[in-house]
């Protein structure tokens, strides 16, 4: 009975377990409550991916209504893979959330934390599984609202700016979707989204659903952070409570980018996006833009968090690049990236939300000679770095590699040129850490500093070892995302 | 009138205006939603838009002051383009648009005549809105109870109501201001009048939305307007006399939980999250209970947590 109700349980562990936190006083036992549900659901994550491995669907419909009247819950391969993201990398960062938690707030409010932290993983998990296309804007309102109040948290005053022109622009994102939903619903009267694309074709040359993709594809490019609407990601990121930013840099824009392939491809369908509407035209240009303006701002930056915030423009520019370029390789590349990315940029950030519990702050100057002081912490955070360079035998070789040989496949042999070139942009940037962490005397003031407690560390580095888990068993990554990158273009031929 | 006031409200730099102008605009929104049928959501924006969020933007305003600081002209060049170019789309859109009204429109078409012609024998109550709501979609209305605790959490993470202890000591001073209002004999006989009707009248809508326009959301929020208008006359004590703030924090959970226990208990039952089929033995009851309890839930949380927002709202600015 559990393994067919698993797509119901997934979302309620951590959906359930966050009012309940919210009600437990103590700070630590709703923490062990919300450890509790989040590696559950994890385990839940995997089943369901055991359940759907090799390319099966799982359809669950809620409340016993057969869709379209009822909503629908659909697990492919696509969304167990984001699944295991936003669990297993949101259970990691909560494990070192308690330590982490400990310096910034006053303890009885760790529990409204959790709770916060719990809400905004349930949405996504909600977005992820759904088959219902306004079901997803509920979900995503509850994950936006839940960041705005995570990023709101954050210890200097300029966060509250930062998530307020965050909430402006996801609001106008959110809307945008909206509208595009409704619109796709005056036309088709169904909101359910297999029943969408079924109905969808014969009214291509509509002009609602025309402006209904405009629509879309604006506002989920808000969500994605594609520039040139990355505008309120590198601040919110930078001011965002350190440990946090590590979770919503693995999960938010993921997750939005996987709205952005779902709907593209299974809703709107490839014919109508790419042959009809042109999407490819816009958006590769617009990713490139955002990959070389992204790598290059990170190189100039001395504050190491905002560094990484920046070079989470450009490796969402990578994604995207690989969904525009419309085959095998570049989808592959894309969700494998998705997956790939959000571990290592959580790895990181989370090695440098550990830097900052013993330094008390990610300016480079004040990180001088850190690998000597916190040598565990910093080799770990090398590693990730390497993996974000795309150095092989990391994870981040194995996506890399697959939009090199995507751009090869269209015979661009500049827009490969230009992809190594940004990956050398992406080493300088890394080497300026490495080069301050190894290479620089230690301050005065930071002679006595240590390696972080026990509890931060294991995370720290299971996201490092898994780095290169992935860089060399790839068949949950890129193996399935070649096998869904497969189905999503066969829909089109 | 309603693009009158939307650009008036722009125009303004006097914030108090531009609250009682965006009451206003509601109400319109209300009229038209009437005007247009739907008389659940003109119901919904009439008690939410024009009255619960007006006296939280007042309560805003008591904090921040008055007016605005004039913006620089050339700043809002780039909103102003990207305003022109959605009006656009949104025109460019309305030339394949089914005709206002038409019986023919898709969106009669397809999933609809199901819950308009089924819904009495499947789900029972006579209000196909209560169906589709709370039965056919109950779980995107599940989304929606999970939207506003979200946001109570967010702002009780942020302000923090209800865990600060000090919270009814330290509204003390602001008591000379309230004994203002209480000399104010009109209001406060008027509200006396007033606020049991409505205490009941947010009773009625929360049990007669099967049969007719209302339901949890709506009961939830003319409940805590009740709540809010005895605290406006009276004050911000007597009121967290009546409902404890600590007490009041834990009952936005408490209905979320109860909307998600019939859900969860159902598929203990052996159905799926939510099907109320399986709630009671005879899948017509199973129906009826089970709504019932998701929109006592709702209506608990909703109304629990206007009441909490306002709480913290009104502690940070006495």
């Amino acid at each position: 009975m559990i393994s067919t109700q698993l797509p119901a349980i997934v979302l309620l562990l951590t959906l359930l377990s966050a009012p309940i936190c919210s009600m437990i006083r103590n700070g630590d036992h709703a923490w062990k409550l919300a450890m509790f549900a989040v590696w559950l659901s994890v385990a839940a994550a995997f089943a369901l991916m055991s359940q759907v491995w090799g390319g099966t669907t799982l359809s669950y419909h809620m409340g016993g209504w057969p869709p379209p009247w009822g909503i629908e819950v659909r697990v492919d391969e696509l969304s167990a893979l984001v699944l295991i993201l936003i669990t297993l990398f949101g259970a990691l960062v909560i494990s070192a959330l308690r330590e982490s938690l400990r310096t910034v707030m006053r303890s009885h409010r760790h529990s409204l934390y959790y709770a916060t932290f719990l809400l905004c993983m349930a949405a996504l998990i909600g977005i992820t599984i759904t088959g219902d296309a306004f079901n997803v804007f509920v979900f995503l309102e509850i994950s936006s609202l839940s960041t705005y109040a995570l990023i709101a948290r954050g210890r200097d005053r300029r966060a509250l700016v930062a998530a307020f022109r965050y909430l402006i622009m996801g609001t106008i994102g959110a809307t945008f979707i909206l509208i595009a939903i409704g619109f796709m619903y005056m036309v088709t009267g169904t909101l359910n989204m297999a029943d969408l694309a079924q109905r969808l074709p014969e009214h291509a040359d509509n002009k609602v659903i025309q402006a209904s993709f405009a629509f879309f594809t604006v506002g989920i490019a808000l969500k994605v952070a594609v520039f040139p609407l990355h505008y309120w990601l590198p601040n919110a990121y930078t001011y965002a409570p350190k440990a946090t930013t590590a979770f919503l840099a693995a999960t938010a824009t993921k997750v939005a980018l996987y709205v952005m392939i779902r709907f593209i491809f299974d809703v709107y369908g490839v014919e109508f996006s790419f042959s009809q509407m042109r999407l490819d035209m816009l958006l590769i240009p617009l990713s490139i833009a955002g990959i070389l303006l992204g790598s290059m701002t990170a190189i100039f930056q001395s504050d190491v968090k905002r560094l990484l915030a920046w070079s989470s423009v450009a490796q969402l520019g990578y994604m995207v690049l690989g969904v525009a370029l419309l085959n095998t390789s570049g989808l592959t590349s894309a969700v494998t990236h998705m997956f790939n990315h959000a571990m290592m940029k959580a790895g990181l950030f989370l090695a440098l939300a550990a830097m900052i519990y013993r330094v008390g702050s990610s300016n480079l100057r004040d990180l001088a000679g850190i690998g000597r002081t916190m040598p565990l912490t910093t080799a770990a955070f090398v590693i990730l770095g390497a993996g974000l360079v795309g150095v092989p035998l990391t994870a981040g070789f194995i996506s890399k590699w697959y939009l090199v040989s995507a751009a090869l496949d269209k015979g661009w042999l500049p827009l490969a040129a230009l992809l190594i070139i940004s990956s050398l942009m992406a080493l300088a940037y890394i080497a300026k850490i490495v080069d301050a962490a190894y290479f620089q005397p230690v301050p005065d003031q930071h002679q006595n500093v240590r390696d972080v407690p026990v509890s931060i560390l294991t995370p720290v580095w299971v996201f490092a070892l898994l780095t290169i888990y992935f860089g060399i068993d790839t068949r949950m990554t890129a193996g399935v995302a070649e096998r869904v990158a497969q189905a999503l273009l066969s829909v089109a031929s | 009138m309603l693009v009158a006031t939307a650009v008036t409200i722009i125009r303004t730099r006097k914030l108090m205006s531009a609250v009682m102008l965006m009451g206003f605009y509601s109400l319109l929104c209300s009229c038209i939603f009437m005007v247009l049928d739907a008389v659940d959501v003109a119901f919904t924006e009439a008690a939410v838009g024009a009255g619960v969020s007006t006296i939280f933007f007042l309560a805003a305003i008591a904090i921040v002051g008055r007016t605005s600081k004039p913006t620089l002209p050339g700043k809002t060049v780039v909103p102003l383009i990207a305003c022109i170019a959605t009006g656009a789309l949104l025109f460019y859109a309305s030339f394949d648009m089914p005709y206002f009204g038409s019986a023919d429109a898709p969106v009669h078409q397809h999933v609809a005549p199901r819950y308009l012609e089924d819904s009495p024998q499947e789900v029972g109550p006579p209000n196909v809105v209560t169906s589709v709501l709370a039965s056919y979609r109950g779980y995107d209305t599940f989304g929606e109870v999970g939207v506003v605790f979200t946001a109570f959490i967010g702002v009780l993470l942020l302000l923090g109501a209800g865990t600060r202890r000090s919270g009814i000591e330290r509204t003390a001073p602001g008591d000379t201001n309230d004994e203002s209002m209480r000399q104010k004999i009109v209001l406060r006989e008027v509200s006396d009048l007033v606020i049991a009707p409505v205490l009941v009248f947010a009773l009625y809508v929360q049990w007669h939305g099967d049969f007719g326009p209302g339901g949890g959301f709506q009961a939830g929020v003319i409940f805590a307007s009740a709540i809010f208008l005895y605290a406006l006359i009276y004050g911000i004590v007597p009121a967290q006399k009546l409902l404890p703030p600590r007490k009041l924090a834990y009952l936005p959970g408490v209905g979320l939980l109860l909307y998600a226990g019939v859900g969860v208990y159902s598929m203990l039952m052996g159905g799926n999250f939510l099907d109320y089929d399986f709630v009671a033995a005879d899948p017509h009851d199973g129906q009826h209970y089970g709504i019932l309890i998701i929109e006592l839930g709702v209506g608990i949380t909703v109304a629990a947590v206007m009441i909490n927002i306002f709480y913290s709202f009104s502690e940070r600015s006495l």
